[in-house]
């Protein structure tokens, strides 16, 4: 948690299209103020990104659309705490299949867009993780799939023998909705990203 | 405390809240766009549509055709889910569970079981429950919104007057169902008992929906949405995704009004977007004025 000299930092959450609502109850949960971007003057003086599911064809349309894509993908690259979730993740894998688009490389990962199948295998399921509390599941819709993971890249769980949940840097990426779930651990995880880099910041004048 | 009620939907699984609800929240601040043919799917998805509704004839033909409008042919809907990465949605008959049963067999998607076809059955909807497919379906005010919530609908849509390029109907239901929530706030335990029994839905329904001042499930807009401005209006009185039937493909230039739509839905609150996405979008929809209609030309009244 941040100290009571400073205020929390302000989480970013890219709202295009998708399920960015969530992501803003799970982070309020945890004390965290978010900010919805839909033009890149949302972008300054954030201290986290979340990049939310939804469809990431809609998504890619609307950055081209409203110029937000390399000033997103500078705020991507500026170190501070990213959480991509389901569509989220596919914007930042290094290479995207079935069928293959554009994306912005953060996360050495090949993903296959939804390669789990349709909505009828979308469902619950538990996660295997060194670094998750025992008995920790994960909701997957219409989820992509981790073919791939590339040096750099550091799996925390997995479906079955599937990565799911990876980090690089300060980006953490996951196949599933940790924000559909009370509480879910992964969100905490990223909650807590976001307080430390706060907190390793000179605070702001004013 | 919202919070509290999260993971509990009266009526669902917490499994169902999360995979079923959490299918149809991932739609949210988008457009599900109304087509007939693998061409139109395309161009819906590179417009930028969150998914698209596959179906052989769009209300307005089905309008001007008459006749028995049943579930799509099994052919044309594979040739849809083909042809694009995004949720393929189909429609069945009030009723029809048999129809439902092949579509959850094809896999799609999302099922919207629907007053735009004619109905099967004057009494009883599909029980939604009994499939791992989401359901949406019609409402035009809060009674029919919860019972089918009760059924099992995943997500509601207001039912509007679909195929009619006036929003009129779509504002009339958003606004019916908003401020019957809004009666329901502070309402006490015999006020809650009385409510449930004039919905003929459980109290627990009626109880979450009193203390959250919403529904349980996502509540989208459809029904003679034609212009940009038309979406934006429905996102401002408060649904959370957009249909568009007949207004895309019935147009002057499909592709243009498609990703118009898809950007004012984003930019809904932003008066000067929707300036910019409104210009020289040719020809829309020929619209229909509603008090022209017969009371059986008017679909809405379908399965209450």
């Amino acid at each position: 948690m941040a100290s009571e000299s400073r205020r929390p930092p302000v989480v970013g959450l890219l709202a295009l299209q998708g399920d960015f609502a969530e992501h803003a109850v799970a982070l309020a949960a945890h004390g965290l103020p978010t900010r919805e971007v839909r033009r890149s003057a949302d972008l300054a003086g954030l201290g986290g990104l979340v990049l939310p599911g939804g469809e990431s064809t809609t998504m890619l349309r609307l950055l081209d659309v409203e110029g937000l894509w390399g000033p997103l993908g500078a705020a991507l690259r500026s170190g501070m705490p990213v959480f991509a979730t389901c569509a989220g993740l596919i914007l930042l894998a290094q290479r995207v299949e079935s069928p293959a688009q554009r994306s912005y490389g953060l996360l050495p990962v090949t993903v296959v867009r939804n390669g789990y199948g349709r909505q009828y295998h979308s469902g619950t399921f538990a996660l295997e993780s060194a670094v998750l509390p025992r008995g920790t599941s994960g909701t997957f819709i219409r989820a992509p799939r981790i073919t791939h993971v590339g040096p750099g890249c550091e799996v925390l769980a997995r479906r079955g023998s599937d990565p799911v949940l990876v980090r690089a840097g300060p980006v953490l990426g996951a196949c599933f909705h940790p924000e559909l779930q009370e509480r879910h651990p992964v969100v905490a995880m990223f909650a807590a990203d976001v307080c430390a880099h706060g907190s390793a910041q000179p605070a702001e004048a004013g | 405390m919202t919070q509290k009620h999260k993971q509990q939907v009266p009526g669902f699984t917490a499994e169902e809240v999360v995979s079923k609800i959490g299918f149809c929240k991932q739609l949210e601040g988008g457009v599900i766009m109304d087509v007939v043919d693998a061409e139109q799917a395309r161009i819906a998805e590179e417009a930028g549509a969150c998914a698209v509704m596959a179906l052989e004839r769009v209300p307005a033909d089905i309008r001007k055709h008459g006749g028995v409008a049943r579930a799509s042919d099994p052919e044309m809907i594979a040739a849809i889910q083909k042809a694009v990465s995004i949720p393929v949605m189909a429609k069945v008959r009030i009723g029809h569970f048999v129809e439902a049963q092949m579509l959850e067999a094809m896999e799609v998607d999302c099922i919207d079981e629907s007053e735009v076809l004619t109905p099967a059955d004057e009494q009883f909807h599909v029980d939604k429950r009994r499939f791992r497919t989401p359901f949406v379906c019609g409402c035009r005010d809060l009674g029919e919104a919860l019972r089918r919530i009760h059924e099992g609908a995943a997500m509601i849509r207001t039912k509007g007057e679909a195929g009619t390029g006036n929003v009129v109907e779509a504002v009339r239901h958003m606004r019916a169902v908003t401020s019957q929530i809004r009666e329901l706030r502070g309402a006490d335990d015999k006020a809650l008992e009385k409510k449930a029994s004039e919905l003929r839905v459980p109290v627990e329904l009626v109880a979450w929906v009193a203390e959250n001042q919403k529904l349980p499930v996502p509540n989208f807009s459809a029904g003679g949405v034609a212009t940009p401005a038309d979406a934006a209006l429905m996102m401002q009185l408060g649904a959370e995704a957009v249909f568009v039937g007949s207004g895309i493909f019935k147009s002057g230039n499909p592709a243009i009004r498609a990703r118009a739509i898809v950007r004012a839905v984003t930019h809904c609150n932003d008066p000067k977007v929707l300036v910019e996405v409104s210009k020289g979008l040719g020809e829309p929809m020929v619209g229909i004025d509603i008090t022209t209609l017969a009371p059986q030309e008017r679909l809405a009244g379908r399965g209450i």
